[in-house]
């Protein structure tokens, strides 16, 4: 069922767990041995050069990549074993953002939190205009700049009772003053007792304590 | 998980909220909603021009032709059913929904059939009109069609979602497909045809019922591990 972020996790297990992650591809190791928890509260960046991993690790996370070897582990249950209750809690904003341009703002957000629990239009509205959007509820998202598509995706953050964030290089298309309402929003989401994990190039800068994952160096190092 | 937010209710709630996605979707681009349509008309009435204009020749076609176009007018529209979303990110969230997928494709199916069977099952009478087809196989038609043309979405649906993810598909799509939607074609058209000659009728229809059956409950579940696959 969906969580909300203020849930506490059952007893003292980190909400997400990798254990000895190996991934392969093309014949190349992206890692192997990889280690990592991350907790009610964390925002955890991925880093790496290109083609080190990013993107494959976090579609791992997420089950929509199969091929890896490794444990994974929600709330200390193989996410195998519960994969609802893990989805149920996930939310995966990828590198394509999900944003169907024949269709207006709107009607893709209805979907997609429909998908995992349905919002009133109210609430659309009002994650549209947090995001900077107003006004463009009911505009097609084909006569969107690709900043204004992404925003209209990551005004899915907003409407979503989840308390994992994947996040696949959200900043990418973002302005000035996008970057700093998404950074607001994810200090906001951790604050709450919510976890995230994001890919960026950006220089994150927010209130929180920010982890650091090094897929370079293979492991966490500390922020 | 016995409030009335229940996981039956949120199942029901994502179903409906697809299967509306994609009918807006396809009245919003009604190009891909008319192309099956126009199609499945232009080669229905090339028949009478290249085969004969001869009544007596035409009645004896006229299932098969009916039949054959109704085919290729869905494999025509097939593409439509998961590139886009493909193409968007739209099928990783789809995916990544806690409802069961097998609910969220069948939503997908239905649309595409509601969008390119439903209105070839409306056309056809005119079309076996044209094609002196007698009239009392005018419902065998229909009703053929209409148990027929939802198999030819739910196979296809199968084949899609397996090569929605390669770059070039070409011919591909058609050699997956076709074996598994050619036995609908042939008790289909046998069974226009049979009617035509007054024979009787009960088993072609109990075939295309049982086909039916076998598609809905298991072409959703092939489709969403095939999709799985398409997005690794």
């Amino acid at each position: 069922m969906p969580d909300s972020p203020a849930a506490s996790p059952t007893v003292t297990q980190p909400l997400l767990r990798a254990q000895a992650l190996f991934c392969e591809r093309d014949d190349r190791v992206l890692f192997s041995g990889l280690d990592f928890e991350l907790n009610a509260g964390d925002l955890m960046q991925v880093q790496g050069s290109n083609g080190s991993g990013k993107t494959t690790l976090l579609r791992i996370l997420c089950g929509l990549n199969a091929s890896y070897e490794g444990e994974l582990f929600w709330r200390g249950v193989p996410i195998d074993e519960d994969r609802e209750a893990f989805l149920a809690s996930l939310l995966y904003l990828g590198h394509r953002v999900g944003v169907n341009k024949i269709l207006t703002a709107r009607e893709n957000l209805r979907w997609s939190c429909a998908l995992h629990s349905p919002v009133s239009d109210a609430d659309i509205d009002a994650a549209l205009r947090r995001v900077g959007l107003a006004g463009y509820a009911d505009v097609t998202c084909r006569n969107m700049s690709a900043g204004q598509q992404q925003r209209v995706s990551l005004a899915r953050l907003l409407l979503s009772p989840a308390t994992l964030w994947v996040l696949d290089e959200p900043f990418t298309t973002l302005d000035v003053h996008g970057v700093k309402t998404l950074e607001g929003l994810l200090a906001e989401h951790v604050e709450a007792g919510g976890a995230v994990l994001v890919t960026t190039h950006h220089a994150l800068t927010v209130p929180c304590t920010l982890r650091r994952l090094s897929l370079d160096k293979r492991g966490v190092v500390a922020a | 998980m016995t409030d009335l937010t229940g996981p039956q209710v949120s199942t029901f709630t994502a179903f409906r909220a697809t299967l509306r996605r994609d009918l807006l979707i396809a009245l919003k681009r009604r190009n891909d909603l008319l192309n099956p349509l126009m199609f499945f008309l232009i080669v229905v009435s090339l028949f009478p021009l290249g085969v004969s204009s001869d009544p007596q020749e035409l009645t004896r076609i006229a299932a098969g032709t009916v039949w054959v176009s109704a085919l290729l007018a869905s494999m025509l529209s097939l593409d439509n059913l998961y590139r886009a979303d493909y193409e968007d990110g739209s099928l990783e969230q789809l995916l990544l929904s806690p409802q069961p997928l097998y609910f969220l494709v069948l939503a997908k199916n239905i649309a595409h059939w509601l969008v390119s069977g439903l209105p070839v099952v409306l056309l056809a009478p005119l079309l076996a009109y044209m094609l002196y087809l007698p009239a009392d196989a005018y419902w065998t038609l229909m009703l053929t069609l209409l148990l027929g043309t939802p198999v030819l979405s739910l196979f296809g649906s199968i084949g899609v979602a397996l090569t929605v993810g390669l770059g070039s598909r070409g011919l591909i799509l058609a050699v997956i497909v076709l074996p598994l939607t050619v036995p609908v074609l042939i008790i289909g058209a046998k069974a226009v045809a049979d009617v035509s000659l007054g024979l009787a009728l009960g088993m072609h229809y109990s075939l295309l019922g049982a086909l039916l059956a076998l598609s809905l409950s298991l072409a959703p579940l092939a489709s969403a591990a095939a999709l799985k696959i398409s997005v690794n």
